[in-house]
């Protein structure tokens, strides 16, 4: 893998992200460099589940949330360390996605995609009756929480720094995984499910694996950025339009492919960073997003990355 | 010959339609058996219980000595039985090499991803489609496809290759090509169970041929024996008095 320039490009641009805001402590940037890292973690894992295996999973955010709720619940409830509590949090949630995968993953098409809603509202509606979590009101970390970590400030730069190696490694992962002889069950799957069973795929088996898997990363990181931002609801943590937005950025950047994956999602958070702040177009964001969705599947169905390599082919030789 | 495919009692109901009745037969090593009958009389249903797709309601199914009988696809290849399909699949969006080395990596042998690749290319190469390697299967025109097939089956290194209907649709000069293809197949260690309506070419092909109706095997024997088989003419064309009468003044 390390022959690829993708692989270089990846490290590269992990540590530019890490590096950034340190140069002269610039706290905006951090911010706004977290919420891009964030969207490239969702979108490069939504890619392996829609552009790899071809299932559209609505419910992505649910691995996120659950996540920040197992994070924020095990450090201060429970006193646990940031790290191990992340990792517990990904492993928990990574379970909890392989379980329900093998009972939704029977369904295919829409009807999967209508699955993943229902379990998005149900887990939402769970958390939000579920006492231990505070229901409605939702988790608040307390001060004290941040201690351990040598007070807020660190403990904010420490997080960042933690989301930034786990957003470079989602692109790894997709990228082994892209190149890997799993990686060729899921697109056979993609390409024609009954196909690939018939030519010795294990298709629900190899569809469970990637959907947990799928889901480990985003867990990791909510559990670090909602201990981050000091609380969570379920209204923040399980919106489905934050899982439509992954969506979009997949398309637009290309779904399937590593590099359009992060590009798209880079690209969107932008974007929607700058409509939202912008005084004139701030209620028009998703309107825009809309827009641009619509010229990306009418012009370019491959998103921005097919674009890039039907304008300079040579392009696909370092970004696949 | 030591019996590779041995099928007993199949039979499959689907609603109030017996669409595959009490259907016993062997298949040996190194043989072509043919399949014929007319539309609708389950052929391809007695392929999809073969390889999985379908669970059998009655019946057992043994291949190379293991009872294999409701196994499913995925599990019936690494067993040894690969097969085509009459309505072609490819995995449209990905390389004509990829789709199959898909059929070399998950198949008898469950290769990793370099050795796979190395097998789809030389069988790429013994079914005639080495220079289209890096197109999308898409792009493969309907004689291609079915080339394609048989290239995804073969690369899972079958003791058993089920053919659904791999002449359908092609030109008489693509007929040719593909017969011959199949004929080598036994010298590869590979038995062929193949399902034709072009009769020129399953009767030249096969060494025996297994004749359904209905859903029952109405006849079995080699090719001479079905082509006046009585019974056969009769499923075929109706009345066999008027079958003979025609074959007669043709």
């Amino acid at each position: 893998m390390w022959k690829r320039p993708i692989f270089w490009l990846i490290l590269a641009v992990s540590a530019l992200f890490a590096l950034l805001p340190l140069w002269g402590d610039n706290a905006t940037l951090r911010e706004t460099l977290i919420l891009v890292a964030v969207a490239m973690i969702l979108a490069a894992n939504l890619n392996m589940m829609i552009g790899y295996t071809g299932y559209v999973n609505f419910g992505n955010v649910v691995a996120y949330g659950l996540g920040g709720y197992i994070g924020i619940y095990l450090t201060t409830v429970r006193g646990w360390n940031l790290m191990a509590a992340a990792l517990a949090a990904g492993m928990a949630v990574s379970l909890f996605t392989l379980l329900f995968g093998l009972a939704i993953l029977r369904l295919r098409g829409a009807y999967f995609a209508l699955a993943t809603i229902g379990v998005l509202e149900a887990v939402r509606a769970f958390v939000s009756n579920f006492p231990p979590w505070g229901k409605a009101a939702g988790l608040y970390v307390p001060f004290t929480a941040y201690a351990p970590l040598g007070g807020a400030m660190r403990a904010v730069w420490l997080t960042y720094f933690l989301v930034v190696a786990i957003f470079g490694l989602s692109l790894l992962v997709s990228l082994l995984i892209k190149n890997s002889r799993f990686g060729l069950a899921l697109f056979a799957i993609r390409e024609d499910e009954d196909a690939a069973i018939a030519l010795g795929v294990n298709a629900p088996l190899y569809k469970a694996r990637i959907y947990a898997i799928s889901a480990f990363l985003p867990a990791v990181a909510g559990a670090l950025v909602f201990f981050k931002n000091g609380m969570i609801d379920p209204a923040g943590a399980f919106d489905l339009t934050i899982s439509i937005e992954a969506i979009v950025m997949l398309m637009l950047g290309g779904q399937g492919t590593v590099a359009g994956a992060a590009l798209g999602a880079a690209l969107y958070e932008l974007l929607r960073n700058y409509l939202l702040t912008s005084p004139s177009l701030s209620s028009f964001h998703l309107v825009i997003a809309g827009a641009l969705l619509l010229i990306i599947v009418l012009f370019s169905p491959d998103g921005i990355i097919g674009w890039i390599y039907r304008l300079a082919p040579f392009s696909r030789r370092i970004l696949e | 010959m030591s019996a590779l495919l041995e099928v007993r009692g199949l039979s499959k109901r689907f609603g109030g339609l017996l669409a595959l009745s009490q259907v016993n037969f062997s298949l040996a090593e190194g043989e072509i058996l043919g399949l014929i009958g007319p539309n609708g009389a389950g052929k391809t249903t007695l392929f999809n219980l073969l390889n999985g797709a379908f669970k059998p309601d009655q019946g057992s199914v043994v291949l190379a000595g293991e009872n294999v009988t409701g196994w499913p696809p995925n599990q019936m290849v690494r067993q040894g039985l690969a097969r085509t399909h009459q309505i072609v699949k490819p995995l449209s969006n990905l390389t004509v090499l990829e789709n199959v080395t898909v059929g070399a990596c998950f198949g008898r042998d469950h290769l990793p991803l370099k050795d796979a690749r190395k097998v789809a290319r030389e069988v790429l190469e013994f079914v005639g489609l080495a220079d289209r390697l890096t197109l999308p299967a898409r792009s493969l025109t309907i004689a291609g496809k079915k080339r394609l097939e048989v290239a995804r089956a073969l690369a899972a290194h079958p003791r058993l290759i089920l053919l659904d209907e791999v002449l359908s649709g092609l030109n008489p000069s693509e007929v040719a090509p593909m017969v011959d293809l199949v004929r080598l197949l036994p010298e590869r260690g590979i038995a062929v169970f193949i399902i034709e309506h072009l009769m020129q070419a399953i009767m030249g092909l096969s060494h025996r041929i297994i004749v359904l109706n209905f859903g029952e095997k109405i006849a079995e024997g080699c090719p001479e024996e079905i082509a006046h088989h009585p019974q056969v003419i009769e499923a075929y064309l109706g009345d066999p008095h008027i079958a003979v009468r025609l074959m007669e003044s043709a």
